[in-house]
């Protein structure tokens, strides 16, 4: 028997619990498992490293990717992370502990999701808020799940196509097994006074897939007149000076909270969030924490409204959600903390003065034209008239990830309080130095 | 644990701030009509407040580096190190997810890496990394396995069986799906009846959902004719990882038949919980549906990254020469409890285990209930087992210790469950009132349910 | 030992009926409040809305567990008990007057399928 760091057994532990089961051999615990299925082969993995050589093998890895400094956003935003946050969050207590359904030995998570649910409604003005989804693009599928839930007898969706891509593929995907009708539509507002016959909702961005600001002035009114339910997809940390979910009218929020200072980590893991007006607070799938007392008086908080989820409900629960994103909810709620009020309003000023310097030095050099006339904040879209691959190539030899192609041709940047204004400089540079064969 | 009663607004103070942002001279310059109305109230608080909240709010949880957990189902097995240095190293932290493949070769190698990894734990073909969580996978799992009939003109498969001791998870998974569920019952020995599955099989069936072993920790030995029946109807078998571990490097589910199978890095694959996820759960397939794999666009980019990255530094870790003791280590634990504890309480169902094994109760319960006994843990420094689950029994006590749990760890549960035993006959008074060391007694769950109160109003 | 009302009808999902001419009206056996402990919510179903007998019309929840209700006659809900909603708990303090749906009957025959309090008194326990 070989010895391992992470198995405590001795030879004579092993020997000393197999007596006490009454079998022979380790081999015996298996003895129920018919003899054809244990694997009589040698599996094809590699051999067992040492720590030292997996820290190399991975460092290695880790260097075969090009670091680069990070122009672009389409659902992934990069935005400065305090030091404070992964201290916090790799607090063994928070980062082992299960799922707080021992409530007298959780109240840290417990209280930690209280608070990422009250910093969402406040975000949102919405009244209820879950305990958080996978990501983004989950929470918008489920929360097209929960407009056909909320809305009896009712089965088609409205959704706008100008939502990010990622967040469509999600809903169209999720759609296309549970059989709700999701209309993609480039005018929703059209298509919603047009009458589909049992609207159960609309999704629509807070900012588009263009970077776009969208104006969703009468929209709720019309969508409630059809008998259905809003619902805004949006960036978290944008709201601080957007204007809500809850101003536009939206009964449902949903959105990604990957910029309230997740790192980008090659797509994964970041938090989605799921919050409702209260009538349809029955419906929210996922975990709830509420407030009550302890026998003894004590504040305290626990699992709420359990009976809507999926260990209790079975096929009948609202949503086959079982883990969220707990300790990524903890990294943007101590975000928030740190940031308050002022902070996260200093992010979008610095994001917005930021992103508007390079449209207006990009669109100088002649290399580009303006496609919308609307309202950014740091995220958009130009149409280039130089060649995207030389583009593309020059940035990324000077060490930027800019210029996104989107699938109507267009280029796409994102700039954030991460990028100064001289860093901005230096790409405009790259770009002012490319030259144009033949023309 | 001492109890701390501070709410993170409470703290705030106006003109505290807890950032450092160069400043900026132009506001934010978005049109009234766009602007935000009403006033953000979000904390002021110092960095020095935030740390320290934190902090306090961490010494109320219980984890796997505090204590043992006997959480039947969820293998809350050692969570290494490395593996946590391993995710936050910049080269992939920095990585943003639509970055050109000639900028990310590290990042695919290492999925390209764990993909021939859990094929070769698992028997299975090809995976999708997309699903994060075992439930996701479930979902994926089976929207694979309706794209399947889709794809060959076999529509009318819209009903899936699940047995009766199934994870809540699955048939709520097949209802997202949009499949019918139709439930088979278990035989008094806890596995699924072969005999009342026969009748439910039909052209209407478009698989299977199982784990093996099952949610009482017994091996499904019947599996190869339960696999024979439901390929002979037309269906697929869908193998529920969560109980992947009694088997890592001794049995792969692609040998017993299953087509499609989720795995839960977080459980089999030792990345932490994190009080409720991040979890990763990628969905494997034989042959008959690889080409299908890339098909559910579950989630937004390309799944869980950072947790794949602690699961192939575990598997570095262990190689081929360990692999196989996880799983026999696990299983000698849960064995070593059930045959140590079984004269005081209740064993249903009395044979060799894997991973895990349920009690019914006390044998003696003098009116201590099951969650009597899982209150009492806590006031000895254990966490709970699960409880009231599978639905199969009344007092359901679910065991599951992992390989990563010694002998001496071991022998003080059961040295504490024995006591708690004796507690029962002499003060069951003390046990209905337990835990009372705790920062927390049992909380008023009927009033947080009647009138929630889910977000602070201060 | 829960208590079963004389006079009323029963249905073997543990719901009662209390005939008032065309009328049914609808609650849960004292047995089956018991059963689920302190109820928290009951999702009650719209005036207006037609119910099947034998199919869903609502549920009971508790902190642990969920129970569906299931109507034990058709017709169209006249009246449906809206103080539930903020009092679920008049369910478990009063089960056989906490009514939850008044249906107008579309097929009155269907109330010989049902139980009288005698007969239903062998299953509830």
């Amino acid at each position: 028997m070989s010895k391992f760091c992470y198995f405590p057994h001795t030879g004579e532990d092993i020997q000393l619990m197999l007596k006490k089961i009454g079998v022979g051999s380790m081999d015996d615990l298996y003895s129920d498992v018919p003899e054809e299925f244990l694997f009589k082969g040698e599996y094809d993995l590699p051999e067992a490293m040492s720590e030292q050589q997996v820290r190399e093998h991975l460092e290695t890895l880790a260097a075969a990717n090009t670091k680069l400094k990070v122009l672009v956003g389409q659902g992934a935003y990069d935005h400065y992370t305090p030091s404070v946050i992964p201290y916090i969050c790799s607090r063994s207590e928070f980062l082992t502990a299960y799922t707080p359904y021992q409530c007298e030995i959780s109240q840290g998570t417990l209280r930690y999701i209280f608070e990422w649910q009250t910093m969402i409604c406040r975000l949102t003005g919405m009244d209820y808020s879950n305990a958080s989804m996978y990501d983004g693009p989950t929470a918008a599928a489920e929360a097209v799940r929960m407009c056909v839930a909320c809305t009896k007898k009712r089965n088609s969706v409205i959704v706008s196509s100008s939502l990010l891509p990622n967040v469509l593929d999600t809903i169209l995907c999720y759609a296309k097994y549970s059989g709700v009708n999701v209309v993609v539509s480039g005018d929703v507002m059209r298509d919603v006074a047009e009458g589909v016959l049992d609207l159960a909702g609309v999704v629509v961005p807070s900012i588009n897939r263009w970077g776009i600001i969208e104006n969703h002035d009468g929209l709720a009114g019309l969508v409630h007149k059809m008998g259905g339910l809003m619902v805004e997809y949006c960036d978290p940390s944008a709201l601080a000076v957007l204007k809500t979910p809850a101003e536009w009218g939206a009964d449902i929020a949903v959105g990604d909270a990957q910029s309230l200072g997740l790192p980008l980590s090659y797509g994964g893991p970041y938090v989605g969030f799921m919050a409702c007006k209260a009538d349809y607070m029955r419906k929210l799938p996922g975990r709830i924490v509420g407030q009550t007392t302890d026998a003894s008086g004590k504040r305290c908080f626990v699992l709420t409204l359990q009976a809507r989820e999926q260990h209790i409900r079975r096929e009948k629960a609202t949503s086959n959600i079982c883990s969220n994103e707990s300790l990524l909810a903890l990294w943007c709620t101590v975000y928030l903390s740190l940031m308050g009020p002022e902070g996260l309003k200093r992010v979008n000023d610095l994001s917005y003065r930021n992103s508007h310097y390079l449209y207006r030095k990009l669109l100088a050099t002649g290399k580009f034209e303006a496609v919308f006339e609307q309202d950014f904040l740091k995220e958009f879209v130009l149409k280039p008239l130089c060649s995207v691959e030389k583009l593309q190539q020059a940035l990324l030899e000077a060490g930027f990830f800019a210029a996104l192609m989107t699938e109507e041709g267009y280029v796409s940047f994102c700039v954030t309080e991460k990028h100064p204004l001289e860093e901005l400089d230096r790409l405009v540079n790259v770009v002012e130095s490319i030259q144009e064969e033949g023309v | 644990m001492k109890y701390y009663d501070k709410l993170i607004f409470e703290l705030s103070k106006p003109g505290r701030i807890g950032f450092s942002l160069p400043e900026c001279e132009t506001g934010a310059n978005i049109p009234a009509k766009l602007r935000r109305e009403s006033e953000l109230v979000l904390p002021e608080v110092s960095e020095p407040d935030v740390v320290r909240h934190y902090t306090n709010l961490s010494q109320m949880n219980f984890g796997v580096d505090t204590g043992f957990y006997p959480l039947g189902s969820c293998t809350m097995k050692y969570n290494p190190k490395i593996n946590e240095e391993i995710a936050s190293l910049d080269g992939f932290r920095a990585l943003h997810p639509l970055q050109p493949e000639q900028t990310t070769k590290g990042a695919r190698e290492v999925i390209a890496s764990l993909e021939k990894a859990l094929a070769a734990i698992t028997g299975m073909k090809r995976f999708t990394f997309l699903p994060c969580a075992g439930a996701h996978g479930e979902l994926t799992g089976l929207m694979l396995m309706r794209e399947y009939h889709m794809k060959r003109g076999d529509s009318a498969r819209r009903k899936v069986i699940v047995p009766d001791s199934a994870h809540g998870t699955n048939p709520a998974s097949a209802a997202v799906c949009g499949l019918d569920i139709v439930v088979v019952k278990s035989k008094e020995n806890g596995l699924v009846d072969v005999e009342a599955l026969k009748p439910l099989l039909g052209p209407e069936i478009a698989g299977i959902m199982m784990t093996n072993p099952n949610t009482l920790g017994l091996f499904e030995r019947e599996i190869a004719q339960i696999a024979e029946l439901v390929h002979g109807c037309g269906g697929l078998l869908y193998y529920d990882g969560a109980n992947m571990n009694p088997l890592l490097g001794t049995v792969r589910p692609g040998d017993m038949g299953f087509d499609i199978m989720h795995l839960n890095l977080h459980k089999t694959f030792s990345t932490p919980h994190g009080g409720g996820g991040p979890g990763s759960g990628p969905v494997g397939v034989n042959d008959k549906l690889a080409e299908l794999i890339d098909i559910p666009k579950v989630s937004g980019f390309h799944g869980n990254f950072g947790i794949m990255l602690r699961a192939y530094a575990y598997i570095l870790m262990l190689g081929k020469e360990n692999i196989a003791l996880a799983g026999k280590l696990a299983t000698l634990n849960a064995n070593y409890i059930k045959e140590s504890l079984k004269d005081c309480y209740k064993l249903p169902i009395d044979s060799i285990c894997k991973h895990e094994f349920v009690f019914d109760g006390l044998a003696e319960p003098n009116g201590v209930t099951t969650l009597d006994v899982a209150k009492r843990l806590l006031d000895y420094g254990y966490h709970a087992p699960t409880i009231y689950f599978p639905l199969l029994f009344h007092q359901t006590i679910m065991i599951e210790p992992t390989e990563t749990e010694s002998k001496e760890t071991i022998d003080g549960f059961i040295e504490v469950m024995r006591k708690i035993a004796q507690e029962a006959l002499q003060d069951p008074e003390l046990l209905h009132r337990a835990p009372v060391s705790t920062p927390i007694g049992r909380p008023d769950e009927t009033t947080a349910a009647r009138q929630p109160i889910v977000k602070c109003e201060c | 030992m829960s208590t079963i009302k004389e006079g009323l009808l029963y249905s073997e999902s543990h719901e009662w009926v209390k005939v008032e001419g065309n009328v049914a009206v609808i609650g849960v056996s004292d047995f089956a409040q018991s059963e689920m402990g302190d109820i928290t919510y009951v999702e009650i179903p719209d005036e207006d809305e037609c119910v099947e007998a034998g199919e869903e019309f609502g549920a009971l929840e508790s902190v642990k567990t969920s129970s569906e209700l299931y109507s034990p006659v058709s017709g169209r809900v006249l009246e449906s008990n809206k103080e539930l909603e903020d009092k679920p708990e008049m369910i478990n303090e009063d089960p056989y007057n906490a009514w939850i749906i008044k249906v107008e009957m579309s097929d009155p025959k269907e109330l010989d399928a049902l139980m009288d309090a005698e007969a239903y008194s062998a299953i509830a326990k």
